[in-house]
């Protein structure tokens, strides 16, 4: 028994070692060739190169592109976040209705390029105009579901007397929102405004059909892999590597503070 | 926000929660998913019973001939082969995937626990064309893989890896795995070790545990992983076209080709009902086996 229990270990160990070699293999490939001095992406080595960097910081389209998408993804962030934190509010506090609970989940279920299509159509419908605010309004369809759900976790552990300590001391009710309530979940609030931002940048399906002839940056960096695979993609990959993994560091600090700090608000917030 | 009258009551139980205007902070949500969500999918609802414009576009003219289009053989061959490869990716992302969210949830350490499974997250927090775009680099034909087996001289010519069912099947099983282990874990972690050590103290065998205790506890976790890889594969169409290279179609592609080639917009509207419908019967299925295992669980 304990023979094959060992080997079970060894096994599941082998295994692990195994997923982490395919989880980060591939990107490790595209880091290096990144620096490699080869006209193509291909394999052999060439020497040391930083001018692929050069190049992606020199190419116009690649970088409207990405700035065309910060600006979608801080609109849809905003939207998201203000409209998923009153409807966590809502949700957390005034519903017993399993109906509305699992309704919230409904935008995250349908596939993104049924959402896509479908907003294209209404969007011709109404004859909206194509372009970053299109996407804009698309994009905070499932991000409002994302920002509720992470808010929520945090309501949860809302202590409620405090808010009431502070009504009963005759603070008005929105007053008592900004310096009480607001301040507590404002963790909950940033990290969902992470998330929803993250997922935004990353957002390809459903911009490529509500973008017209906006190109945001995952649609600028779908038709150059198309056209080809060149060094300056990997330069690309690499730099968003970065850039995700600089987010997901803030989002893990972030979260810390959650767990272990107080759950109450700072001094100075109650004012 | 004018709405902030005093309650009438003025006792302790009274605080935000009794804020008469409050209930109405569910209503900008809901308005908005009224309009950008609900809308537009009784749009495409609508649509589908609809003709095509000889320009693209759609007219108004009652008719069935897009569902009848949809059941063509060599449509509803696309849909099947969708079906094929979502479902392989998902059995594949469940064998890789079970065995680590196992070994991950016995962990005895917290701490080591979170770290194994950031690790896990981690690459799949960076832009989903960039690591479909790694496999064309890794599986080309002057790619890593065959440069490698060519330089460890177990190859003359270089293989064909890419544009075919098994680069597809890779990039998907790459792209979605994360969504597997994560639900596995979250089951996995739950349960208690007591179960399995009792029924290893009862003589049975480690597989017979893994079959008759574990893997029926965690059966919730086992079909949300599923539902997870499943849903986001049948629907894909950047992969197919990278990694396929557009060959064999997928369901994905098709839509994509009836609204940005094609123009046939009430055809694609009924293909992506179709694809709707297909994942709607999938939760359904999901639904009946969750309250079958919570039955099982409350008879225990």
């Amino acid at each position: 028994m304990r023979e094959s229990r060992a080997g079970t270990a060894r096994w599941l160990r082998i295994h692990m070692t195994l997923l982490y070699a395919f989880l980060y293999l591939p990107l490790v490939v595209l880091v290096v060739l990144s620096f490699n001095d080869a006209q193509r992406a291909v394999v052999s080595w060439r020497g040391f190169t930083t001018r692929w960097y050069g190049a992606v910081f020199e190419n116009p389209e690649l970088l409207g592109a990405l700035g065309t998408t910060m600006v979608i993804a801080a609109m849809a962030t905003t939207i998201s976040v203000a409209l998923g934190t009153l409807l966590a509010l809502g949700l957390e506090r005034h519903t017993r209705s399993s109906v509305l609970d699992s309704a919230v989940y409904f935008p995250l279920l349908v596939p993104d390029i049924v959402l896509g299509i479908a907003l294209l159509s209404f969007y011709s419908l109404i004859r909206l105009p194509l372009g970053a605010g299109s996407i804009v309004l698309a994009h905070s369809v499932w991000g409002i579901a994302f920002a509720a759900a992470i808010v929520r976790t945090r309501l949860r552990g809302f202590d409620r007397s405090i808010e009431e300590a502070s009504l009963d001391l005759g603070v008005r009710e929105v007053p008592t929102f900004f310096r009480i309530t607001l301040p507590v979940i404002l963790p909950g609030i940033v990290s969902a405004a992470l998330v929803v931002f993250t997922l935004s940048v990353d957002e390809f399906v459903i911009a490529y059909f509500t973008a017209g002839r906006t190109v945001t940056f995952p649609i600028q960096v779908y038709s150059m892999i198309r056209f080809g695979v060149t060094p300056e993609i990997n330069a690309v990959a690499t730099l968003l590597l970065g850039f995700s993994m600089v987010l997901i560091v803030v989002a893990l600090l972030v979260n810390r503070g959650r767990t272990t700090s107080d759950p109450r608000p700072p001094e100075g917030a109650t004012g | 926000m004018d709405r902030t009258e005093p309650s009438a009551d003025g006792g302790a139980r009274r605080g935000l929660a009794h804020w008469r205007g409050s209930r109405l902070t569910l209503a900008p949500a809901f308005v908005w998913w009224a309009v950008f969500l609900v809308t537009p999918i009784v749009l495409i609802l609508v649509s589908s019973f609809f003709r095509r414009g000889p320009f693209g576009g759609v007219v108004y003219e009652l008719t069935l001939a897009n569902f009848v289009r949809a059941f063509d053989p060599l449509y509803l061959g696309v849909l099947w082969y969708s079906v094929q490869i979502a479902f392989i990716t998902t059995v594949i992302c469940f064998l890789i995937g079970f065995p680590a969210a196992y070994f991950i949830a016995t962990r005895p350490n917290p701490r080591v626990r979170a770290a194994l499974l950031v690790l896990v997250v981690l690459p799949f927090l960076t832009n989903f064309l960039i690591r479909t775009y790694a496999w064309i680099v890794l599986l080309n034909r002057e790619g890593v893989v065959n440069q490698s087996l060519r330089g460890m001289g177990l190859i003359d010519a270089p293989l064909s890896l890419l544009y075919n069912d098994f680069a597809v099947v890779m990039g998907l099983v790459y792209g979605y795995l994360p969504l597997m282990i994560l639900p596995l874990y979250a089951a996995l972690e739950r349960l208690h070790p007591e179960i399995r050590e009792a029924a290893l103290d009862l003589g049975a065998r480690p597989l017979r545990i893994l079959r008759t205790v574990t893997l029926p506890l965690v059966l919730p976790g086992i079909v949300a992983g599923c539902v997870f890889v499943f849903v986001p594969s049948l629907g894909n169409f950047p992969v197919p076209q990278l990694l396929g290279g557009g060959r064999r179609i997928m369901v994905g592609n098709l839509i994509n080709q009836q609204f940005l080639e094609g123009r046939d917009w009430p055809f694609g509207s009924a293909l992506a009902l179709m694809l709707m419908s297909v994942l709607m019967i999938l939760l359904v299925v999901q639904s009946r086996v969750l309250r079958h295992s919570r039955e099982i669980q409350l008879d225990a």
